[in-house]
């Protein structure tokens, strides 16, 4: 478990960075908090024969909020996210699912940028980029671009990120004070991934559900939208029948793959049990 | 001091970062050994090609299982004739058998180098079907030999009369899972050969040093003298480190030929292919009971899974199930027949409480059916099985570890009595009713049983008092993190009235002290602090021969008050250890009639184990949807006989519960139907964290006191884990009515299972009601 040679730089700003991977083609790796790269570098799953630290770029740390966009700049850590005073609903749900990333020495180091460059399926940040279709800002030799979530996560382990291209920061719609957020995850332990998680928010409006918004995690090859469950919601009064109802159609349009922790009826089932939870409550 | 709960010794240079392990040894010139291991669990291996990794700059030698000429690791107990063919090789030679098993290795200047080198090395590998299942069909091992590397079976009492005589019979068939102790610190070791004095010194020992210093120098042809095993801090042994693996051997024989100091540090991933498995049996149990619950016959098959060769411990784990099964229970006849099968897994051997875990969970799982089908208590059932304490010492007709049985003493019934109340279970039994009648699916479990500890045949101890007044305690003994010095330190500061922060403890350093058994079977606190006892004892005689002539006072007219002897009563007397050793330099010494130093050496025999016993009381929750068991609360009882250090007896059980609740919950090792194992890392390979540990509360009795040494001490080390598994599985069936939980560990679909029984059940009544 140790990794091949590797060269090292340290980038001081965004565009040096950049520079650097179009210096070094392919055979770079961006390093950010160095929670899944070195883990994979370790049991030689990646073999970048460079890595450009952006560890250093002190302004993509932090986050903003203008009207209704929050910004999250990619070196965020885990734990700034949970500890920070984000407003409303939004700033709940962030909270909350921060806690859940790892155990307290990953969320030191790891980042905000770096879970959604690494695109696990199960990862909270990209559960919540799908949810709320974020806006991926990224940086390449040819200036800035906005990838949208819905075309960001093209399958596991895989972002729409080209090799030369620096994501810098991310958009999040600040949500109004009628959504309920909440986030319910199935884990054996404390601190793993989830082997089925649903994040959820719902808008209401004089008991009307006016905007329902459903995303599962670990049940495909990406974070997954609950499209049949979600329009099944929109226009119902918020009662524990609709949201049983709710869950019983985003447990039938998952089509997850069994493995040693967990059956495909079995990760179907939580989808049904996490979707009715997550409804049920909220973080607010 | 004895039941005294002292802070361990230890525990300075641990948390100040001045503990050495063996990963921190860096010698002049030392360089790196990496194992290539099989990545096919059975195959022919049709060539090896090392010329690439050769050529690497950096590498210094490759060699492949065709260069050495090494015989096959021994066992080290309990071996029978009939299993030596299936021992380990060093180095597979032309046939692998499990993916992890060791086919060439590389030294090279670093552990990176030698991991490159690594990725060189081109093996061909002709692919044969794997035998996965120790159940099924015997398969062949080798021409001649089939996958069945012993069967044996023990009995006693009339067994069949008693199965004709007693009609009712009840039967369960359970399963244990591969789960292992998984310390935190992987195996390593530095070997040093010195080819200017000809000494090979081994450092990163653990656990056997002086057994392991044997079978090196005899492995290799060198004398036991010329090869110094040392002890460095041990970061978790559990059973599994320690004993003498193919990867201690290669880097002994590796250092020798090259004539340089080699580490070898094992990674994460390796460890859990390559250190011993344990557990995974599977047991059909049927007995003979009378109305009242009462056994009269009890018949055991099992099965278990060895993996791919049979490592140093031979027929241990396979034995002590058989033996110790019976546990708590007097079974007046009892039949018990053991197949140790290979498969093409990693090897196992012994993980804490070995047999126990799995034996505990049988017998107790038994218990629990045959309360079920009687329709009685199953605390009843127990009680009407217990070996009283009328019947001490009670006497087995079986052997363990070579040892005749005879449990040496225990109030089993008094435990259950004193757990009871002092935790007041039978308001936790009300408040949980409460809670079911409410809907909430939650139960308790409990289980009962025996252990076992203070396994002989010797101990030995030198101990030596300097001019200062710090003693020296020399043992043979050996310390994987359980707190023997500190136990050590306290027994012999009871003695000589010394502050145990004055005495310092060595051990696993076989050039300083020439025998010792080691650390494992729950045994140093009896062997070695008996002859720490008897050692001190002899040093504080001496001091008062040697203070008596010094003041012409008679040996009888002296007490030893504050490390300082004296005429009774009379503090103006007083001559401090310190000075009772300077007045034995050997000048005065030999004018005052004595042997220089104040300083003697004992030895303990001992030809029976003793016997602890425990009580685990499980409150257990299950999320109806989720399927997840939650443990709430767990409680512990156990008789320790004398707990020199109660806070450390504690540690002890806190930290086995944590691996028993492993093994109940979370940890198994999975393979797929090729032998490829899925459980390479702690994603997959669950250990509990702090998380999933339920508050434990413990109580530590001292009723019955061991007869066969002086303080009466039984060992802690192993309480804690045995009845997990048996008491969680207690829990959950009381959790869903109508069910039995009969495997480990039981994971959220298992409990699913069982949830859709007992609602199919209770629509089958609903139907019919
Ligand atoms: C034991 C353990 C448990 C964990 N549990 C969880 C969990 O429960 N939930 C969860 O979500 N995560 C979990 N993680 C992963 C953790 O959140 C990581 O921090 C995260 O996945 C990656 O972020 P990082 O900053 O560490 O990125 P790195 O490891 O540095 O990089 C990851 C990948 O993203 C690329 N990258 C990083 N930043 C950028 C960027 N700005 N632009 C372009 N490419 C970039 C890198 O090149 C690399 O390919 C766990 C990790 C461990 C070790």
């Amino acid at each position: 478990m140790k990794p091949q040679a590797f060269a090292y730089e340290r980038a001081e700003s965004v565009d040096q960075a950049v520079a650097a991977l179009v210096e070094h083609g392919d055979e770079a790796k961006v390093l950010a908090g160095g929670q899944s790269l070195l883990p994979m570098m370790n049991f030689r799953l990646a073999r970048p024969e460079v890595l450009i630290d952006i560890g250093g770029i002190s302004d993509l740390r932090g986050w903003s909020l203008s009207q209704d966009t929050v910004t999250i700049r990619s070196l965020t850590r885990h734990c700034d996210i949970q500890n920070s005073d984000v407003p409303g609903p939004l700033g709940a749900l962030l909270r909350y699912a921060a806690g859940l990333v790892g155990h307290l020495p990953i969320r030191i180091r790891g980042t905000f940028g770096g879970s959604l460059a690494h695109s696990d399926p199960s990862s909270e940040w990209c559960m919540m980029a799908t949810l709320l279709d974020a806006r991926m800002h990224v940086m390449g030799p040819s200036g800035a671009r906005v990838i949208d979530a819905r075309d960001f996560f093209l399958t596991v382990f895989t972002p729409a990120i080209e090799f030369d291209e620096v994501l810098t920061h991310i958009e999040l719609p600040a949500l109004g004070s009628n959504y309920r957020v909440n986030l319910k995850e199935f884990a054996r332990r404390a601190g793993d991934f989830a082997i089925v998680a649903v994040m959820s928010a719902i808008e209401v409006r004089d008991n009307v559900i006016t905007d329902a918004r459903l995303c599962a995690g670990g049940v495909s090859d990406r974070a997954l939208r609950l499209v049949q469950a979600e329009a099944a919601l929109i226009g119902q009064a918020p009662t524990p029948e609709t949201f049983a109802q709710a869950a019983s159609l985003a447990s039938q349009e998952v089509d997850p793959n069994g493995d040693l922790h967990g059956s495909k009826e079995f990760r179907q089932d939580l989808v049904k049990a996490l979707t009715k939870r997550s409804l049920a409550g909220s973080l607010t | 001091m004895i039941g005294d709960s002292i802070a361990r010794l230890e525990d300075r240079p641990l948390l100040t970062g001045r503990a050495i392990f063996v990963a921190d040894i860096s010698l002049p010139g030392q360089l790196s050994m990496r194992v290539l291991r099989s990545p096919i669990a059975s195959g022919e291996i049709t060539s090896i090609d090392t010329t690439a990794a050769r050529a690497m700059d950096g590498v210094v030698a490759v060699w492949t299982g065709r260069d050495l000429d090494l015989p096959p690791i021994a066992f080290r107990q309990v071996s029978f004739e009939q299993m030596l063919p299936y021992r380990q090789p060093v180095l597979a030679k032309d046939r692998v058998r499990y993916v992890g098993e060791p086919i060439a290795i590389i030294v090279a200047e670093n552990a990176y180098i030698a991991e490159d080198a690594e990725e060189l090395i081109s093996v061909d590998i002709d692919p044969l079907e794997p035998t996965m299942d120790a159940t099924g069909q015997l398969g062949e091992f080798a021409p001649g030999l089939d996958t069945e590397a012993l069967q044996f079976e023990f009995e006693y009492g009339a067994l069949d009369e008693a199965f004709v005589q007693h009609t009712r019979h009840v039967e369960v068939k359970v399963r244990i899972g591969r789960h292992s102790g998984v310390p935190m610190e992987c195996r390593g070791g530095v070997a040093d050969f010195n080819p200017g004095t000809g000494v090979l010194t081994v450092y990163g020992a653990a656990k056997v040093p002086h057994y392991n210093r044997d079978a090196i120098a005899s492995m290799l042809g060198m004398s036991p003298s010329r090869v110094i095993f040392k002890e460095q801090h041990v970061g978790g042994g559990f059973g599994i480190r320690g004993e003498l693996y193919p990867e201690d051997v290669l880097l002994a024989w590796a250092s020798r030929e090259l004539g340089r100091p080699i580490s070898w540090i094992e990674d994460r991933r390796e460890h859990l292919v390559a250190a011993n498995h344990s557990r995974d049996q599977f047991h059909i149990l049927k007995a003979a009971v009378d109305d009242s619950g009462y056994i009269h016959g009890l018949a055991d098959e099992f099965w278990l899974d060895q993996g791919a060769y049979v490592r140093t411990h031979a027929a241990t784990v396979p034995t002590l199930t058989a033996t110790m099964l019976p546990g708590p229970y007097v079974i007046p006849a009892y039949r018990v027949r053991g197949h140790v099968r290979l498969t093409n897994k990693t090897p196992a051997g012994t993980y804490r409480a070995p047999g126990r875990y799995e034996g505990t969970f049988a017998r107790e799982r038994l218990i629990d059916a045959i309360a079920q089908e009687l329709d009685l208590d199953p605390m009843d059932v127990r009680e009407r099985n217990f070996i009283r304490s009328e019947q001490m010492p009670f006497s087995r007709p079986l052997e363990a570890l070579g040892t005749a049985i005879e449990y040496d003493s225990g109030d089993y019934s008094l435990l259950v009595k004193r757990a009871e109340d002092q935790w007041k279970l039978s308001e936790v039994e009300r408040e949980v009713a409460e809670r079911r009648s409410r809907g909430e699916l939650v139960g308790i479990g409990r289980a009962f049983f025996v252990e076992k500890s203070g396994l002989g045949p010797f101990e030995g101890v030198r101990v030596t008092v300097d001019e200062s007044g710090r003693i020296d305690v020399l043992t043979g003994g050996a310390s994987v993190g359980q707190g023997f010095s500190t136990v050590m330190a306290q027994i012999c500061g009871d003695v000589l009235s010394v502050d145990p922060s004055l005495i310092d403890v060595r051990h696993g350093q076989t050039d300083a002290f020439p025998y010792g058994m080691g650390a494992f079977a729950s045994r140093l606190t009896v062997m070695a602090g008996t002859a720490v006892h008897q050692a001190a004892t002899l040093v504080k005689e001496k001091a008062f021969t040697t203070v008596a002539s010094m003041l012409e006072a008679s040996v009888n007219d002296l007490e030893l008050v504050n490390g300082a002897v004296q005429v009774k009563g009379s503090p103006d007397t007083a001559i401090d250890l310190g000075r009772v050793a300077t007045a034995l330099r050997p000048v005065t010494a030999r004018k005052l009639g004595l042997e220089p130093g104040l300083g003697a050496e004992d030895w303990f025999f001992s030809d029976h184990m003793n016997y602890p016993y425990g009580y685990h009381i499980a409150l257990v929750s299950i999320d109806p949807e989720l399927g997840s068991p939650k443990v709430e609360r767990y409680w512990i009882a156990y008789d320790i006989g004398k707990a020199v250090n109660p806070m450390l007896v504690e540690g002890q059980i806190v930290g086995g519960a944590a691996q028993g609740l492993g093994g109940a919950l979370l940890e198994s090792f999975e393979y797929d139907e090729h032998g490829q194992p899925l459980c390479t890392t702690f994603m997959d390979y669950m250990l509990p964290t702090v998380a999933e540990m339920p508050p434990v509360e413990v109580l530590i009795t001292e009723d019955a006191p061991s007869p066969l040494n002086p303080l009466g001490l039984k060992g802690a080390g192993e309480g804690g884990t045995t009845a997990f598994g048996a008491a969680i599985a207690s829990a959950v069936d009381a959790a869903i009515p109508g069910t039995r939980v009969s495997s480990l560990p039981i994971s959220p679909e298992q409990v699913r299972g069982m949830l859709a029984l007992m609602e199919k059940r209770n629509a089958d009544i609903g139907g019919h009601g």
